[in-house]
């Protein structure tokens, strides 16, 4: 059994969280503009490594609030837990974040709401 | 649905002497049985192949057997990390059944099935086939209805299927209470005869010796580390015991398929879980059925040594690690004992855990890949044993004639992009 400390509410078992995923998926905000090949990597298709993984979190039967968990999928071992909205600091978290081919992907880039540019 | 070409394949064992038979057995009974053949060779890995089947698993041995007998690819090779069927194979409960709604998983399940029937003969091994029939039972007036739409769909594709009425049941199931005032009562039911259960070990083997008897390079303790490529097509695999040149790789690796696929950077739409089960101790025979619940969760047979056999859903996170965490067995067993209250007097023997690769619609992907020579099986999730011989006679089509054929067209990986999803969480026969 993990025992995960929530950000909000300290350490409780694993039972009373569950788990969302791969975590920094952006939705392409311009949807409409890439192609069916560039939506489909952000709706299906997941980093699934063996080794640190950066994961979405809610402590359902508590607090009801999401974070994210830099974790090992083979040891389990927990190396980082941060807030929604941030990345991670640790150094493997920083590699995990930093290597995934989503940083570069076109979905990736579509989320970012274009400058607005003088006319 | 379309009709399965059911070619089986006439190659193997065309050596009388290396039969396995009554007679067999009654010679080697005169030498106290020392002096069987080896089932099959351990073989080094050459320094090219026509094809290299990554993965040693039931589905991985059936392409392989497959490639070998119908379309005549004897210069191949099967490359396995561990040992035959330590993976997946050797950790799920057996269960075969093809009793899926849509018409694609029909198809392809039924295939398999079909090839099930025959599969001890074909393969001159006893694979223990057990065509005890498959019994999912609902506990709500939803439930049923819901089922009895379903019973329909698989009726009209030409798959056994009948609704049973809760009489109809304790005949079938004489330890089961459906007494309606428990808090799971049963209301009804439904059952495919054909379906049942198979020894997952002797799956693996056979195939394994039926490949080797075809000249297949079963090379186990191999570890892929790379694949090479010239731009966009396959040239070979950088093992743990050397390069290997080959213009076709097809990777049948389960849990791991995202790993292979990193190496040759393409993306998949795959979750790596895990699924548990236990066995308890064996008692004497009292359920000659497979039964699942949808409703409570968990789906229990009996195995032939005995042990009753339990199963529920995956873990909730992902997990390369095959052991599985501990609020699974405890659901498990609760909700087992919720149906069976006897079992809470079991001591619990195994527990085990297989990694899964889950896809988004929970079908697999049976499918070439933009990279030329490079072809994928995997996605088979919670569900992949009873597919063994249909997803290797087709994933073996694949390779052969480099396009998929009628039955594994939809199973391609551009569903993803195309949106033409085949979305099965609901046949599990329990939620995953």
């Amino acid at each position: 059994m993990l025992k995960i400390k929530c950000p909000y509410c300290g350490y409780r078992n694993e039972s009373e969280f569950s788990c969302g995923g791969e975590a920094h998926i952006a939705r392409p905000a311009v949807s409409n503009k890439i192609t069916d090949s560039a939506f489909c990597e952000y709706l299906f298709m997941r980093e699934n490594p063996k080794g640190v993984f950066l994961e979405r979190w809610c402590h359902t039967s508590g607090c009801r609030r999401w974070f994210n968990i830099a974790r090992d999928t083979v040891s389990h071992e927990i190396y980082e837990i941060y807030l929604m909205g941030n990345t991670p600091k640790t150094v493997k978290g920083k590699k995990a974040y930093q290597a995934n081919w989503r940083r570069t992907s076109k979905a990736e880039a579509a989320s970012k709401t274009p400058k607005r540019t003088k006319k | 649905m379309a009709k399965s070409d059911l070619d089986r394949g006439s190659r193997a064992f065309t050596r009388k002497l290396k039969r396995y038979s009554i007679f067999s057995i009654a010679r080697h009974a005169g030498n106290y049985h020392q002096e069987w053949q080896q089932a099959w060779s351990h073989a080094e890995p050459k320094t090219a192949y026509d094809a290299v089947i990554i993965g040693g698993g039931g589905h991985g041995l059936a392409t392989a057997y497959y490639l070998a007998n119908i379309y005549g690819m004897t210069n191949i090779a099967l490359i396995e990390k561990g040992w035959l069927g330590g993976g997946n194979t050797g950790r799920n409960t057996t269960i075969i059944r093809s009793n899926y709604m849509w018409d694609e998983s029909a198809a392809i399940y039924e295939h398999a099935l079909k090839l099930w029937e025959g599969l001890s003969q074909d393969l001159n091994f006893n694979v223990m086939f057990s065509q005890r029939g498959v019994l999912t039972i609902s506990h709500s007036e939803h439930e049923l209805r819901e089922m009895s739409r379903r019973v329909h769909a698989i009726r009209l594709n030409g798959i056994d299927s009948d609704m049973l009425s809760p009489a109809a049941i304790k005949k079938l199931v004489p330890m089961i209470n459906i007494e309606p005032n428990i808090r799971y009562p049963v209301l009804g039911g439904f059952l495919q005869k054909r379906a049942g259960t198979a020894r997952h070990d002797a799956v693996a083997w056979g195939y394994a010796r039926a490949a080797d008897e075809l000249g297949v390079d079963i090379i186990q303790n191999c570890e892929v580390v790379g694949l090479r490529r010239n731009k966009d097509k396959i040239i070979g695999i950088e093992t743990t015991k050397g390069n290997i040149k080959t213009p076709k790789v097809g990777c049948v690796v389960a849990g791991h398929s995202s790993v292979l696929a990193d190496m040759a950077n393409i993306k998949l739409p795959i979750a790596s879980r895990p699924l548990q089960a236990i066995v308890s101790e064996p008692i004497k025979p009292i359920l000659d059925t497979v039964i699942m619940s949808n409703a409570v969760h968990m789906y229990i047979s009996q195995s032939d040594k005995g042990e009753m056999v339990l199963g529920a859903g995956v873990d909730k996170y992902n997990s390369y690690a095959q052991t599985g965490s501990w609020p699974i067995p405890e659901h498990m067993v609760a909700a087992a004992v919720d149906l069976f209250p006897f079992l809470s007097q079991l001591r619990m023997l195994r527990q085990w855990g297989g990694i899964v690769d889950i896809c988004p619609d929970a079908s697999p992907i049976i499918s070439k890949t933009d990279i030329r020579g490079l072809y994928f099986n995997c996605g088979w999730g919670t569900g992949g044993f009873k597919a063994t011989p249909g997803s290797g006679h087709i994933f073996a089509d694949l390779i052969a004639n480099d396009r998929p054929n009628s039955i594994a067209l939809p199973y391609s990986l551009k569903r993803f992009e195309t949106g033409f999803l085949i979305d099965e969480h609901g046949a599990a026969g329990v939620a995953h």
